[in-house]
């Protein structure tokens, strides 16, 4: 446990080199943000007042989108998927075979050591951002909903850096893994919720998005926080973000396994 | 007037020679080439059905109809596929030319040093996804009842080549920067960042500092627009052409402006 601490402490002096670039980009960020916010505000503009849109006030769309980039900076993955690809590539990950650490914790550490520092520089931009849309900014109801969604945000991270992980771990088998992050990226671009909430996807292509592990990125723990999703629904939910937690940890190290059977330590 | 014909001839070789070279190297990536159509072709998809969601429970944004956001977001598809193809991989590899020292050979050639950096990659697939761009304009525009004129197409024509001229400049300027920071890998990040605000409507911004920055400083909020409010026959005057076409100018001097004072700034991380 010792070590790992240990690589966590180390990732957090690597990243902070980046600070400035962390900041910037959260803030070069924002720029799209106020366009889809600004999107949003006409199409509200041309309803009655008090419109409910997929079941969310303006209020509550703004929050969501608020709320989006908030749990995005806390648990996005950066670098480290392009990171495990060239491991692989470069033959790094054979030390990993000699020394008593395991690579998928070691990676989890150094993510999280990223996401510390990434989230707390973006928190800067982001709530003076915040700061200037307090009036379509909700609160949570009441303690109980925000540490149930603070545990979401948390699993969020983890299942996020599992499926990264995967993506990554195919550079035992192809040349270069780049094109299969983008293509992921895309369908976690629309289906997690990020380009909009899925409440206001038709009802039966909702249900079956609910199915996929996405959604319990960022919708899911968004959701809680807003109190749009609660009782029954929310409890499987939780369900749903853990169990697809255990298929994809289960699934990094039958990759991993099996990677190692083709792998072949170039460079030594 | 023969030596700038002569000039003109010169520089079309070279780039059809450059173009020669980049068609020979991606041919050896075959199923890597393919790969990156269908990636491009997903985020296009991909804007086309968040508009389609939107307009799933409202009628209108600012005035804009379903169809003619369809050919707003196809008009930006187009123009920035043009853009990739001739310019970011080259532009976003500034900063490792002047990191690694490679510029110094570039300096040497006897050609124009901007045109070889601007231009040396060519890269070909994203034809294909400025054709689905274009296809998605016409779709839109039959869906319209639109049949814009010879005079609508050729001023399309103008206004892209004005769009191209705007993002070219932009992207130019931000890649200097790293002639003083050296490490600049989050510059393209950045600037998809821009690009990601050209798709919208511009009426949908409320007049206030947001929409004049990025209509009079950071022209995003004309470079696709204005195109498709053309084609969309909703342009009230040829006037409002202008303001692009002027800003076009405007964004390439200046960016022409920078890389000379770059240029002096530069000192060669190699010998």
């Amino acid at each position: 446990m010792g070590k790992y601490l240990h690589v966590f402490g180390l990732g957090i002096q690597n990243t902070l080199v980046y600070r400035v670039n962390f900041l910037f980009r959260a803030a070069f960020g924002l720029i799209p943000l106020a366009g889809t916010l600004f999107l949003w505000k006409s199409i509200y503009a041309g309803k009655e007042p008090g419109a409910v849109l997929g079941g969310y006030t303006l209020v509550q769309m703004i929050s969501y989108y608020l709320l989006v980039t908030l749990v995005d900076a806390v648990t996005a993955v950066a670098e480290d998927d392009w990171q495990i690809a060239a491991d692989i590539k470069d033959g790094q990950v054979s030390q990993f075979l000699l020394k008593p650490m395991d690579y998928l914790t070691y990676r989890l550490c150094l993510y999280g050591s990223g996401r510390a520092v990434y989230t707390t520089m973006a928190l800067i931009p982001v709530s003076v951002f915040i700061v200037f849309q307090r009036e379509n900014f909700v609160l949570p109801s009441d303690a109980a909903t925000l540490s149930l969604a603070l545990a979401s945000i948390v699993m969020a991270g983890i299942l996020q850096f599992f499926i990264a992980y995967m993506v990554a771990l195919l550079a035992f088998w192809v040349l270069d893994v780049s094109t299969f992050i983008f293509i992921q990226f895309a369908f976690e671009y629309i289906a997690s919720g990020h380009l909009f909430p899925l409440d206001i996807l038709p009802a039966a292509l909702q249900k079956v998005v609910l199915l996929t592990p996405y959604p319990y990125l960022l919708y899911f723990p968004v959701g809680v926080y807003l109190g749009q999703i609660h009782g029954e629904a929310l409890w499987r939910g939780i369900g749903m973000q853990a169990g697809w937690i255990l298929m994809a940890y289960l699934g990094a190290r039958w990759m991993w396994s099996r990677g190692l059977r083709t792998y072949t330590a170039v460079g030594g | 007037m023969n030596a700038a014909f002569a000039t003109v001839r010169r520089y079309a070789g070279i780039y059809a020679a450059l173009i020669r070279y980049s068609l020979i190297h991606e041919m050896q990536f075959k199923a890597n080439f393919l790969l990156w159509i269908l990636v491009e072709g997903l985020w296009f998809g991909l804007q086309i059905a968040f508009m389609t969601v939107l307009y799933g429970h409202t009628d209108s944004i600012a005035g804009w109809s379903r169809w003619e956001v369809v050919l707003l977001v196809g008009c930006n598809q187009f123009i920035q596929q043009i853009f990739h193809m001739l310019f970011v991989t080259n532009l976003s590899n500034l900063s490792e030319l002047i990191r690694k020292g490679t510029l110094d050979l570039l300096f040497l050639q006897p050609v124009n040093t901007r045109f070889l950096i601007s231009v040396k990659k060519f890269e070909i697939g994203n034809i294909a996804n400025a054709l689905m761009g274009l296809a998605v304009v016409g779709y839109a525009l039959a869906k319209l009842h639109r049949v814009p004129s010879v005079a609508q197409w050729m001023g399309f024509v103008v206004v892209c080549v004005a769009g191209l001229a705007i993002h070219y400049s932009l992207m130019f300027l931000l890649a200097c920067i790293a002639f003083w920071t050296v490490r600049a890998q989050g510059i393209v990040w950045g600037y998809y960042n821009l690009f990601n605000i050209a798709r919208l409507p511009a009426d949908a911004f409320p007049r206030g500092a947001y929409r004049a920055v990025f209509t009079w400083v950071l022209p995003m909020l004309l470079v696709s627009n204005v195109p498709a409010k053309l084609l969309a026959d909703r342009l009230g005057s040829p006037w409002e052409l202008m303001p692009l076409i002027g800003m076009a100018v405007v964004c390439f001097v200046a960016s022409e402006l920078f890389w000379r004072l770059s240029l002096r700034h530069y000192t060669s991380a190699s010998s």
